[in-house]
């Protein structure tokens, strides 16, 4: 029994579920980023496993960026988690409620 | 068959540490599953041949990304109580319904290999090699301004954390030159 594409991108699809899930009913914020990171890694996994696949790198390529890109998006967003908490003293974004419509 | 055992056992290890990520009560536990996964997924590329793609995950997202995440989780406390009030109605069912729905999208698109309508069509027998010699070639011709423009990126994503780390409200500098 040889190993497919389609499990890697079974096992991407329930990983990046697991992580939207995670995304949609968590409260605190930094479980919330890592159930993003989540989801990110899952698309990794379908880009370098389909990439494979067709027998080219590009896949990978896309994978370098979107690290880079992710490395960018967790600095910044802790560094926001970090000042609301030191005006807000909380980390739960239900109590973030002052830019709703 | 190496590669099966390798799938069956970091497989499972990568839902494991994904699980643990959403359920974890402890920030802390929930940044270990992560590592868990991100290690995972790390063998998975070695097994698919992007040895340097697997080098960088484990150098950058397991490495510095959990680091700078446990800083956080350290700094901002981890004993807080999580408020899981559900706020908007039937949302937990609604979850798993679409959960349910992008998974089966998922397996049917996957086991029916209908990803080549977006992907074009498969050049079989061809084998990628991702090798740090062969990703450099093609990185600083093909992709150089791509990378370039990464480069612009994290500048002005140090910055912005620098600016936001700074950043004090104004009532709080009010208080101080009134304390002093």
């Amino acid at each position: 029994m040889t190993v497919t594409v389609d499990w890697y991108l079974i096992l991407a699809a329930v990983l990046f579920v697991i992580g939207a899930a995670g995304l949609l009913v968590r409260r605190n914020a930094i479980v919330m980023f890592m159930s993003i990171e989540l989801m990110l890694n899952a698309v990794n996994l379908t880009f370098v496993s389909v990439g494979r696949e067709l027998g080219n790198l590009t896949g990978q390529f896309a994978v370098f960026f979107v690290l880079v890109v992710a490395a960018a998006e967790v600095v910044v967003g802790l560094a926001i988690i970090v000042s609301i908490f030191r005006t807000r003293a909380t980390a739960s974004v239900d109590e973030l409620s002052e830019m709703k419509g | 068959m190496t590669e099966l055992i390798l799938f069956l056992i970091f497989g499972s290890l990568a839902l494991t540490g994904g699980l643990t990520v959403v359920a974890a009560k402890n920030p802390v536990h929930s940044a270990m599953g992560l590592m868990l996964t991100l290690f995972s997924l790390a063998v998975f590329y070695v097994v698919q041949a992007a040895h340097f793609v697997a080098a960088v995950q484990v150098i950058v997202y397991a490495g510095a990304v959990m680091t700078l995440f446990l800083f956080v989780i350290m700094l901002i406390g981890v004993d807080q109580e999580e408020n899981l009030r559900e706020t908007i109605r039937f949302q937990r069912p609604l979850v798993a319904l679409v959960g349910l729905a992008v998974v089966v999208v998922g397996v049917v698109v996957a086991v029916g290999g209908r990803f080549a309508w977006v992907t074009g069509p498969a050049r079989t027998g061809a084998e990628v090699n991702g090798t740090v010699e062969a990703i450099g070639d093609e990185l600083f011709t093909v992709w150089l301004l791509p990378f370039e423009a990464t480069s612009l990126l994290l500048i002005i994503a140090s910055v912005g954390a620098l600016a936001l780390a700074f950043y004090q409200p104004r009532r709080r500098q009010r208080d101080e030159e009134d304390t002093r």
